[in-house]
């Protein structure tokens, strides 16, 4: 248990696994999803299942924003990537991830020029550094990252660049939440909200979860401690007859959200009617891409993009485990054939993907070995 | 990319109100801050800085841990860093 070791607070912690451990109904068993790839990546990396009771397991959620991209869209990336004077930039987490025709450092190895940003700013900049080509930011992520998409299109809007798009694969929490609680695979006693997402869109779109499917779901902080509160928290709920939205991470997290971010986004852009997830299938409204007054920063305008669906692979069970209906050792290329050097599916490439997050901490927890112990 | 990574808000920038001079792990870095409006930012204050733009205004104990936190899980904030450090946007 590196937690102990490692962590200043692990007495907390210890009282904290009394807390949760007191709170549990003898004979009850719990099932509480985490959404958010940071969140599978702390109770991973810090052991955090070890103190819960046998009877509290944790599913990991949709919430990794290179996870849920589908096959086809990484392959229409590519092909603007190799249309004349392109310049291709995306985060360095894209880099990996498996499409129909290999990876994009496979694409840049055949020619393509393909380069790693830390921000969609530095993808302006190259543009304004290289008038000659067509700079294409690809951009990525739920709420957390769409409004620094946003900024950067007014911003190259304020400047008149014309040689500047964005590839846009935003998408957006809520739909995928909705398609999680509708699915009849899993059923789920309660959701540890992500706590970036919440940053900006703020605690009340979570309210349906409550109301319309009488889950409780508490936001939560990427600590050791956070998860382990919320959990708690989300325990207590279920103690008091009680279904509400709560906030544990209230020291980033504000109720209404970040306002700014969300009109920015809101000017530029708009709900696809719908858009396809890794695993998850066609999920409508649950997508953005930019408005038609901003049509000349938006590469599908611009390029002859092929939009074909692509099947994901037969080995690959990433959908599973992204509904949280497998855990990732249960997929039968984990570790073998699929692994962060050579993944298969996409939840082996994101270091917030939960196969990668499995793979390098959590091998010998007790589920495991529970598990193939039987 | 989810992960946000405290900054140290060390000079504004009046030409550009939008950006502001910050002090990441020990450089320094040019973030864009025009997502916080309404909060007023002075040197000394921290933000959550989320792919070169501050998020969310913090204090200083926030800060604090979430960089302790960030070092205890290795690798993935390593990477995370150096792209930073690479970074200028603007
Ligand atoms: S082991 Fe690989 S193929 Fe299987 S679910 Fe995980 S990422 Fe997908």
């Amino acid at each position: 248990m590196r937690f102990v070791d490692e962590y200043r607070d692990a007495a907390k912690a210890q009282a904290l696994a009394a807390e949760i451990a007191s709170r549990c109904e003898p004979g009850r068993h719990y099932k509480f999803m985490e959404v958010c790839g940071g969140h599978t990546h702390t109770i991973y990396k810090h052991g955090l299942e070890d103190y819960l009771p046998e009877t509290v397991t944790l599913v990991h959620g949709p919430g990794c924003p290179v996870c849920v991209i589908p096959m086809g869209r990484i392959d229409d990336a590519m092909a603007i990537a190799e249309q004349p004077d392109v310049i291709l930039t995306t985060f360095g987490d894209m880099m990996r991830v498996p499409g129909g025709h290999g990876s994009f450092f496979d694409a840049r190895a055949r020619g393509a020029d393909i380069r790693m940003v830390y921000s969609p700013l530095d993808a302006l900049r190259i543009a304004r550094d290289n008038p000659g080509r067509r700079i294409v930011f690809l951009a990525i992520g739920f709420e957390t990252t769409a409004p620094s998409t946003a900024m950067t299109v007014l911003r190259a809007e304020r400047e008149a660049l014309e040689n500047f798009s964005v590839f846009c694969n935003h998408v957006t929490i809520v739909p995928a939440l909705k398609a999680i609680l509708d699915s009849p695979d899993l059923r789920l006693d309660g959701f540890l909200g992500p706590g970036h997402v919440s940053t900006v869109i703020g605690c009340r779109p979570y309210e349906f979860v409550a109301r319309q499917y009488g889950r409780p779901i508490v936001t939560a902080g990427f600590e050791p401690l956070d998860i382990l509160q919320a959990i708690a928290m989300l325990l207590d709920q279920l103690g008091d007859g009680r279904v509400e939205v709560e906030n544990q991470y209230r020291r980033v997290v504000p109720w209404d959200g970040n306002p700014k971010a969300l009109r920015v986004i809101g000017e530029v852009m708009e709900l696809r009617p719908y858009f396809e997830w890794r695993g998850l299938g066609f999920i409508s409204h649950s997508a953005l891409r930019l408005r038609d007054a901003y049509a000349r920063f938006d590469a599908e305008a611009i390029f002859d993009v092929p939009g074909h669906r692509v099947a994901d692979p037969k080995a690959c069970q990433c959908g599973e485990v992204l509904k949280g209906a497998i855990k990732p050792w249960e997929c039968k290329v984990f570790g073998t054939a699929c692994t962060p050097e050579t993944p298969i599916g996409t939840c082996m490439v994101s270091s917030e993907g939960a196969c990668a997050a499995y793979y390098n901490f959590g091998r010998f927890t007790r589920t495991r070995v529970r598990s193939s112990a039987q | 990319m989810c992960l946000g990574i405290p900054g140290e808000i060390v000079e504004l920038n009046g030409d550009e109100p939008d950006l502001a001079s910050v002090a990441v792990g020990g450089v320094r870095r040019m973030i864009n801050i025009g997502l916080l409006e309404g909060e007023p930012l002075a040197p000394g204050d921290w933000v959550l800085i989320h792919v070169g733009f501050a998020l969310s205004k913090i204090d200083e104990r926030e800060a604090a841990d979430a960089l302790e936190f960030l070092e205890s899980i290795g690798q993935a904030y390593a990477d995370e860093l150096d792209a930073l450090r690479a970074a200028a946007p603007e």
